[in-house]
């Protein structure tokens, strides 16, 4: 009896082949439903416009980087960018995956194919990345075309956005399961919200007190938009390092509670 | 599908095994053998630890206590192995509402690893088998809990399953949807399947099983194995008869 009792379940590693059916579910969805994917693209187009360009038609070169002047809309875009990848990620990880969890009860069906929780996470954080992607892509186009794009460095905003959006679908996927019912989900917004307005998106950081500078960079789409407006601006400097560490320790962390919290929720 | 009905190991093996939720034991020190190519039932009201049974037989919970081998593999420890060989017919459907109905078979073959092209053969099987091929383009959302409850037997066959495990196959269904049910798993088994199920219909057991246990609730949980479901067997004092129906 002692023994038995000892004997736990192993920790099991995701397998990417078996994560891979999980993408592909989400792909024959898709397939039909592509206008949901397409909307998704506009959201951060639309504050481009209306802030980068309209207020920034207001503001002229107030905006100095490095002591440089820069355009207000080349100022905003990499932040409407690393918030469309934060969003992005986040609709698909806690909403869609809520919904998947505790609605339909998805993953207890799927959970009795050889998949297991492992494979079902790592297949819907990597589905909620290449979405993300996408975006990315195609909102690092649009940039290109607006002449957005100062600086070479922008190659690389592209796998800097995926990072994004990993660590926010690790973060969205083991907050869903700390979601009750729908209504928790005001909670979530009641986070993203001010993450979006305040991380420095429409204005530097300096224009913070101190302290208040401080608490900013302790929150993560500010490490995002950090690193998306040093590397499309070509303002580089040490902190990037700073971001990308901050970003991969920081997914690291939320994709083990993920996977920690459902085993407890799926396996009990 | 698995025909060999003469081969001596159980297909599934128990012995003293429990499962325990915190202070609570759900399933107390079972023991039980299925083999080859039968049908076998666990009977009981809700609570008595059924659905937990079929959880640990199914990999997706670990025993708290006892032994416990399934097609001749640790669940613990081979889940993957072994859920690749089960039919999962779990009690509340869990079809994939946002796919339609051969999108549920397509999709759950490919969680199989099953090629796309055979996939796509056996849904066709499959839907005609549980006469659902009219309905292979809708939604899911619309369709009757008889039906609902087709469409999860047949996701259940995709992987052309030796052993196919049935949560209350038929709880809620009208007799009409029952019967149907009934007659496809009765096909299944003249098949060679090994059928397990749980239920709290006598009827349903005389009907499907060849042996069967009786779980009991609370202290004086019972434990019986039935060479034949008779009515005789169940509780003689009468106080815990579940089987009304």
């Amino acid at each position: 009896m002692i023994a038995v009792l000892t004997r736990r379940r192993p920790l099991q590693l995701p397998a990417a082949g078996r994560a891979a059916h999980m993408v592909e579910r989400n792909a024959v969805l898709y397939r039909r439903e592509w206008t949901l994917i397409v909307s998704g693209f506009f959201e951060p187009l639309l504050y481009l416009l209306a802030i980068g360009y309209g207020v920034g038609g207001l503001v002229g070169s107030a905006v100095t980087l490095n002591g440089r002047p820069i355009a207000y809309a080349a100022f905003v875009a990499p932040a409407m960018m690393a918030s469309s990848a934060m969003n992005g990620a986040i609709y698909e990880t806690a909403f869609n995956f809520f919904y998947k969890l505790k609605y339909v009860k998805l993953y207890d069906a799927i959970l009795a194919t050889p998949l297991g929780v492992a494979d079902v996470a790592l297949g819907e954080v990597t589905w909620a990345l290449i979405r993300g992607t996408l975006y990315a892509l195609g909102f690092i186009v649009v940039m290109a075309a607006l002449g957005l794009i100062l600086s070479p460095w922008a190659i690389l905003a592209l796998p800097g956005a995926m990072l994004i959006g990993f660590t926010f679908a690790a973060i969205g996927t083991a907050a869903s399961t700390f979601v009750r019912t729908w209504q928790d989900f005001d909670l979530v917004l009641i986070v993203m919200i001010p993450l979006f307005l305040f991380s420095a998106t429409f204005y530097p950081i300096t224009l913070y007190p101190g302290p208040l500078q401080i608490f900013v960079q302790l929150t993560p789409l500010y490490h995002g938009v950090d690193l998306l407006r040093s590397l499309t601006t070509g303002s580089i400097g040490p902190s990037i390092l700073f971001d990308l560490l901050y970003l991969m320790v920081l997914s690291g962390a939320a994709l083990l509670l993920a996977a920690a919290r459902l085993e407890r929720l799926l396996l009990k | 599908m698995a025909t060999s009905p003469t081969a001596p190991d159980a297909l599934i093996h128990a012995r003293g095994l429990t499962k325990r939720f915190d202070r609570l034991v759900a399933v107390d020190a079972i023991d039980f053998d299925v083999q080859r190519g039968e049908a076998f039932g666990f009977l009981g009201p809700n609570g008595a630890g059924k659905t937990s049974t079929m959880r640990m037989i199914g990999c997706v919970s670990s025993p708290s206590g006892g032994e416990l081998r399934v097609l001749g593999l640790d669940p613990v420890l081979d889940g993957p192995r072994i859920r690749a060989r089960l039919g999962v017919v779990p009690q509340a459907d869990t079809l994939d509402m946002e796919l339609r109905v051969d999108e549920n078979l397509l999709t759950y073959a490919r969680y199989f690893d099953i090629p796309r092209d055979v996939a796509r053969a056996r849904t066709q099987e499959l839907l005609e088998f549980v006469q659902l091929k009219d309905r292979a383009r809708d939604e899911v959302e619309p369709l009757s809990g008889g039906m609902k409850r087709r469409l999860t037997i047949a996701r259940a066959l995709v992987n052309d399953p030796g052993l196919l495990l049935l949560d209350e196959p038929t709880t809620g269904l009208d007799p009409q949807a029952r019967h149907l049910v009934w007659d496809r798993l009765y096909r299944l088994k003249q098949r060679g399947v090994t059928i397990v199920l749980t239920t709290h219909y006598m009827d349903e057991a005389e009907q499907l099983c060849d042996r069967l246990v009786v779980m009991g609730q609370g202290e004086d949980r019972c434990l019986r194995v039935a060479a034949q479901p008779d009515r005789s067997l169940l509780d003689p004092r009468g106080a815990r008869t579940p089987l009304s129906d």
